[in-house]
């Protein structure tokens, strides 16, 4: 099988230029490999390192060294830790997807718009992105009255499924996930659930963080720790 | 093959005074100043390069006096600078310096190639003109002169930037704050500018009419793929619309990466400085 993602040596050192050059450790010696069609955990306790990892091979944080190899239908294999920032913007609008914890959005920005947008961005038509987006918003039971609210007013969760549809319709090669059941309830884990399946047997290769044990062993293929920033492989409890 | 920037600009240097030898030696944020201790000379931009790709919008942020509008006056040519090159992609192949070409040249690349959106609508705005009138008077300049067809152009800009058709024929001094910058946005795409730049757009407008303005700034950038230069000091209108962002200090760029990237990570000790002050 075709490994997508290949993680060697990696680590990330915060410099903290106002405390006196300060260093603090994210994540160290962080090795693992994913191959297409793979969704692997990753657990561990707060601050452990588990969203610096995540954070580095979505270059929202700038490893300090080490090489994130993905493997991208459209450029090739890249080194994610250092491409420059025009190849980073075009992997993640076509081929990255990444799930936060928490949704940003533009205050007057309706539902529908957010998702239908991030298939424009990806070069789809208008009235296919439409179609799309409410079928992607229906699975995630997000009440169709409130599509063309703003999601500043929703709920937790709401919002939480709202992140989700917009990651996944654009059904990336990669998909990093931060907690993506943190905010729901059990009924609403069911269509996340669908949907991982879904994307794993379409190929989309996967990485999330998980609190959530009992949802996680039924969707990942392998896990690994992250403890004081090091990485070790376990099995699926 | 790589994609080639719409704007390049390179080592773009303005200063207000008459210069020295040791001018950017002396100044810069390690020193924390742009003004030269030996002759007095305010170093607005020194050293600037920057690219821009068409239909993106690209951040700068600052503190006031960083340089950022200075940067942005040189782009539209109410500044010359005293040094460096900017070639757009579509004027003469990308190949010839807009800094050097000819006044008539630069006017044309204004009116024709531009759209400016000030913070100050009177900047931008003949205020005592009716707002039909402001957007023909961009119209005109860019070659449009069938009365017809330039009345259908500035009702299909009004319904495109919001503001009520029936106040075509009215005066922007008798608007609000937010409708003279809808104004102005409608004036500055007149001439579907494949680059447009915003300056301080939403400072001084309350929350709501800054959410509408973001919002149409949003909408402007994902339907017509008008790549913009979004000026602000406000980081989380920067991190709202752009992609890329620029950070400015002492008239100098100091870090420049994607967006996330320079808010969550910052590397420059200003900037980790500017991102620790949010609220």
């Amino acid at each position: 099988m075709r490994v997508i993602l290949k993680v060697t040596d990696l680590c990330k050192t915060f410099t903290l230029h106002r405390l006196n050059q300060r260093k603090i450790i994210g994540c160290q010696n962080i090795n693992f490999t994913v191959q297409q069609g793979q969704f692997i955990g990753i657990t561990g306790k707060s601050g452990a390192g588990k969203t610096t990892v995540l954070k580095c091979i979505y270059r929202t944080y700038l490893p300090s060294s080490g090489s994130i190899v993905f493997n991208s239908a459209l450029q090739g294999e890249i080194d994610l830790a250092q491409s420059d920032v025009q190849q980073i913007i075009t992997v993640r609008r076509q081929e990255i997807g990444y799930i936060a914890q928490f949704l940003r959005v533009l205050p007057q920005m309706t539902a529908l718009d957010l998702v239908v947008e991030t298939l424009l961005a990806k070069g789809d038509h208008q009235e296919q992105a439409v179609q799309q987006a409410r079928a992607m918003l229906r699975h995630f039971q997000i009440p169709a009255k409130l599509w063309d609210a703003y999601p500043h007013t929703f709920s937790g969760g709401e919002k939480l499924r709202l992140n989700l549809a917009q990651a996944m319709i654009k059904r990336p090669r990669l998909l990093l996930l931060d907690e993506p059941t943190a905010a729901l309830d059990e009924q609403s884990k069911a269509p996340v659930q669908e949907m991982i399946i879904e994307l794993k047997k379409s190929g989309t290769t996967m990485v999330g963080i998980f609190h959530d044990l009992a949802f996680m062993k039924d969707v990942v293929d392998s896990n690994y720790q992250i403890s004081q920033g090091c990485f070790k492989e376990v099995g699926i409890a | 093959m790589k994609e080639q920037p719409l704007l390049k600009v390179r080592n773009l240097n303005k200063v207000y005074g008459r210069g020295c030898t040791q001018c950017l030696a002396l100044t810069g944020p390690a020193v924390d100043s742009n003004i030269c201790p030996a002759c007095n000379t305010i170093i607005a931009c020194a050293g600037i390069d920057l690219d821009v790709y068409a239909g993106e919008i690209i951040g700068i942020v600052g503190e006031s006096g960083s340089g950022k509008s200075t940067l942005i006056k040189c782009l539209c040519f109410d500044e010359m600078p005293d040094a460096g090159e900017a070639y757009l992609q579509n004027f003469a192949a990308g190949q010839t310096n807009i800094f050097a070409v000819s006044s008539q040249k630069k006017r044309w690349l204004r009116n024709h190639r531009l759209g400016i959106v000030y913070q100050n609508p009177h900047l931008g705005l003949r205020l005592d003109s009716s707002c039909g009138g402001n957007i023909a008077e961009k119209l005109i300049a860019a070659d449009w002169y069938h009365v017809g067809k330039i009345r259908t152009r500035a009702k299909e800009l009004l319904k495109k930037t919001k503001l009520p058709l029936e106040r075509l024929d009215d005066l922007p001094k008798n608007f609000s704050g937010g409708m003279q910058q809808r104004v102005q946005i409608a004036k500055a795409l007149a001439n579907n500018p494949p680059l447009l730049l915003l300056d301080e757009v939403t400072t001084g407008l309350d929350v709501s009419v800054q959410a509408q303005i973001l919002d149409l700034i949003r909408q402007i950038q994902q339907r017509l793929g008008i790549a913009m230069i979004v000026v602000s000091h406000d980081f989380a209108v920067i991190r709202m619309l752009t992609e890329r962002t620029l950070v400015m200090k002492n008239g100098r760029v100091v870090e420049s990466g994607l967006t996330d990237q320079v808010m969550e990570d910052p590397q420059h000790a200003y900037t980790q400085l500017l991102i620790n002050s949010m609220l």
